[in-house]
């Protein structure tokens, strides 16, 4: 441990340096990545600079764009930016999931065209897995990819596609052999102004359109855009969703959820009222959100801890499988106790007579709903520890 | 688990085959059918004491090795898999922190070395009823000659038949449920108008009731300050807990990994019963409690280790984790074993028994919850 820090101390020199010449003050605290708007000002030339820099993807190769530091030299930068308030402009499906997979399994063409505008945060991707009668059976997946000598014809739908509507590319599984299951299904990214491609966004009980259908109608798709081998696609995708798992379980995910906001004892104080000690004033409430916090505090802990042992060189921290479902489980509940304590004014939908955290905050249970069915849903999770983790067999 | 340092791991690691070879749950079966006077055999806790398991915390000035807690805490764990019996939570943990947090150089010297040793057991006396409270300390401290007279008796005192020093709360001014008063005091088990009698729980360990009948300390027998040793105690009941909390991960482990073979092994239908997803399911679940759970419990020992201000938090945190999973996970492996889980040759009955005991000791996990909740400002 000691002499990791030596060198990963003397990058902290050059990040702090770099940072107070190149991070615009009027940028501190604001977050661009997931801004749909393209940036103007000091936004902009922010995001240029982190992208010319390579340092919103901080651990990828230079030959890509990325910025080639170790793991160490990548949380000092992450220290560094956080004690000035800069946040990472550049993020995105391209950097959380297509990127790092792509960096594995592409080639070397397929990583020189499309590694780079994701390190500079220029183009946007999305991802085409789900689809009507493919959810948690992923592999049950129909949307059929012909070979046609120099192309695929691609015709299908996908569901659930983030984002679509405003992305460039799609990360896609397709069904390029129906007689096998797994092994009929291959990687392909379908540029998304394709003739034949369209998106139609669904609107959620939420009231907002984060998800849309997109539908394949006879769509050519060069052969170029085949990565890894055809009929092996299978494997590219499942590492790509333990990107994904470990991003939303991450700090980016339902931990920021719970992170934010009023913290729910003042808010039980303002909504509910005290007794005459200054406690919460209903006792069952009161030991209910006693209970939230201390599996909230529960759950920080654990991802500080395996962030410790990853840290530490161990084997990867078995932590890491609970995380999705204990996560979400923390997210949901803070998020009914929430519109619990704030009673008819934490259902506030619109218009006039809600506070702007009332009206955020049934948007956000509603929306919270969908942790725990996205990026495999908790029973998807609960297989996974039973057979990966637990060893235990698949039914027959 | 924790980030360990080589001598943490090689600890860990002894003392993982010395409770697998030497005290394996048969060994504690043994203690139980043969109605052990103590509740654990004492030659076992003298090899314990050679390997230095009893001086983990206390200071090499003392005859220890001072390791810290979360040390302590994984020789605990590991004890708690196999439910070994000892005095390691009671003496070399709990009223070795006492003396060590609370004691004069006298005080140390008197009982440290032979505590570190194995060659004296002393122990906590601190509650007075059913359920753990100890502002509701009354046993009496009355001023006599230059020293005290304590009259008053205390319940369920670990370790209470094989004590030799019993650290006795007791009330010097105010009354119960007051925290000013309450003054600690060593008393030997040999002294004068001490006498007590076992109290045989589900758990089959060595609690004991001790009565004090005008019972006479010198002014020396008192620990830290007169009437001001609630603070001290809250400080070695926490160290104590923790150490409870690990015996308990330990536990949950050991009954999580027994009902997972059985899941493996057990067929009907012709399958393996793990292969069903309703049991799959549950499984998983106490697999992620237990992860949670090892995090609370290794950022309480940590945070005592660190003298962190949030160590009480942190404990409180730790002692309800670990008795929500406990109960969870020795509750599931009776039911997942079936009728065999309901039979006293299986070893579930006796997770299940040990789980209420730990539990209710040092306060439950409604009183933490309670506690934490206080502490957060709710």
């Amino acid at each position: 441990m000691a002499d990791f820090g030596g060198d990963a101390e003397a990058f902290r020199v050059e990040a702090r340096d770099w940072l107070a010449q190149n991070f615009p003050p009027a940028m501190k605290g604001v977050d661009l990545a997931l801004t749909v708007e393209e940036p103007t000002g000091d936004a902009r030339l922010w995001k240029a600079r982190m992208g010319a820099k390579g340092w919103g993807v901080p651990t990828w190769p230079t030959e890509y764009g990325g910025g080639g530091l170790t793991p160490a030299e990548a949380r000092v930068l992450q220290q560094e930016m956080a004690r000035i308030g800069a946040r990472n402009p550049i993020g995105g499906m391209g950097v959380m999931m297509f990127g790092p997979t792509l960096l594995e399994y592409g080639s070397d063409e397929q990583k020189q065209r499309h590694i780079p505008p994701i390190v500079r945060g220029e183009l946007r991707w999305c991802q085409g897995y789900s689809e009507p009668g493919a959810g948690s059976d992923l592999a049950a997946l129909q949307t059929k990819a012909e070979d046609k000598g120099d192309h695929f014809l691609v015709n299908g739908q996908k569901v659930w596609t983030s984002g679509a509507q405003y992305a460039d590319w799609c990360f896609c599984l397709v069904r390029t052999d129906p007689n096998h299951k797994h092994e009929g299904i291959s990687f392909l990214l379908i540029d998304m102004r394709t003739p034949g491609v369209e998106v139609r966004p669904i609107k959620l009980i939420s009231g907002v359109s984060p998800f849309c259908e997109t539908f394949f109608t006879d769509v050519k798709v060069p052969k170029e855009n085949l990565v890894g081998p055809l009929n092996g696609g299978w494997t590219i995708g499942k590492r790509l969703l333990q990107h994904e798992r470990n991003s939303l379980s991450g700090g980016g995910g339902t931990a920021g959820r719970f992170a934010s906001g009023t913290p729910l004892d003042q808010l039980a104080k303002t909504y509910v009222g005290v007794d005459g000690e200054g406690r919460i004033a209903d006792p069952d409430l009161r030991s209910r959100l006693i209970r939230h916090q201390m599996e909230a505090k529960a759950f920080l802990l654990t991802l500080a801890r395996a962030a410790a042992e990853s840290k530490g060189n161990q084997s990867p921290s078995n932590a890491t499988s609970i995380m999705k479902n204990a996560g979400s489980k923390v997210g949901q509940d803070r998020a009914e106790l929430a519109i619990e304590i704030m009673g008819s004014q934490g259902l506030g939908w619109e218009g006039p007579g809600f506070e702007r955290e009332e009206l955020e905050q049934v948007r956000n249970w509603l929306g919270g709903k969908a942790t725990t069915i996205y990026g495999g849903s908790q029973e998807i999770q609960n297989n996974i520890i039973a057979k990966r983790i637990l060893g235990l067999l698949d039914h027959q | 688990m924790a980030v360990l340092t080589e001598e943490q791991s090689m600890l860990r690691d002894s003392a993982r085959d010395w409770v697998r070879e030497k005290a394996p749950v048969t060994a504690f079966r043994k203690l139980r059918d043969g109605a052990a006077p103590l509740g654990y055999d004492p030659a076992a806790f003298a090899e314990m004491a050679a390997m230095g398991w009893a001086g983990v915390v206390i200071p090499e000035a003392y005859g220890g090795s001072d390791f810290g807690y979360l040390s302590l805490g994984l020789v605990l764990e590991e004890m708690g898999r196999t439910l070994a019996a000892s005095p390691l939570i009671a003496s070399s943990l709990a009223a070795a922190s006492a003396l060590v947090l609370g004691g004069t150089d006298a005080q140390k010297q008197a009982w440290l070395p032979r505590i570190a040793a194995g060659e004296a057991v002393a122990t906590l006396a601190v509650d007075e009823g059913a359920r753990h409270d100890p502002l509701q300390t009354g046993l009496s401290a009355a001023p006599a000659g230059g020293g005290f007279s304590l009259t008053g008796s205390k319940t369920f005192v670990l370790e209470g038949m094989a004590a030799d020093l019993f650290i006795v709360a007791a009330r010097t001014s105010g009354a119960r449920g007051e925290a000013d008063g309450i003054t600690l005091f060593l008393v030997p088990a040999d002294a004068r108008g001490v006498t007590r009698e076992k109290r045989t729980l589900a758990d089959a360990r060595g609690y004991a009731a001790v009565s004090f009948d005008g019972v006479d300390v010198g002014a020396k027998a008192v620990l830290g300050a007169v009437d001001q040793g609630y603070p001290l105690l809250e400080r070695v009941l926490d160290r104590a807990r923790a150490g409870l909390a690990a015996e308990m991960l330990g536990m949950a482990v050991q009954a999580f990994e027994t009902t997972l073979d059985y899941l493996k092994t057990r067929v009907q239908f012709g399958q393996t019963i793990g292969s069903f997803q309703a049991l799959q399911h549950r499984a998983a679940k106490m697999f992620t409690e237990l992860e949670l759970t090892r995090s609370c419990v290794e950022a309480a020992l940590s945070a005592i280790d660190a003298e962190s201000p949030d160590t009480p938090q942190a404990v409180a945190l730790a002692k309800a984790a670990a008795g929500d999973t406990l109960h969870l996970v020795s509750r599931e492996m009776v039911q997942m074993h079936g009728g065999i889980g309901m039979t006293d040759a299986h070893d579930a009955g006796l997770y299940l028994k040990r789980a209420r005991a730990l539990e209710t000791t040092f306060g439950s996990t409604a009183w933490h919850r309670d506690r934490w909740g206080r502490m957060a400002g709710y």
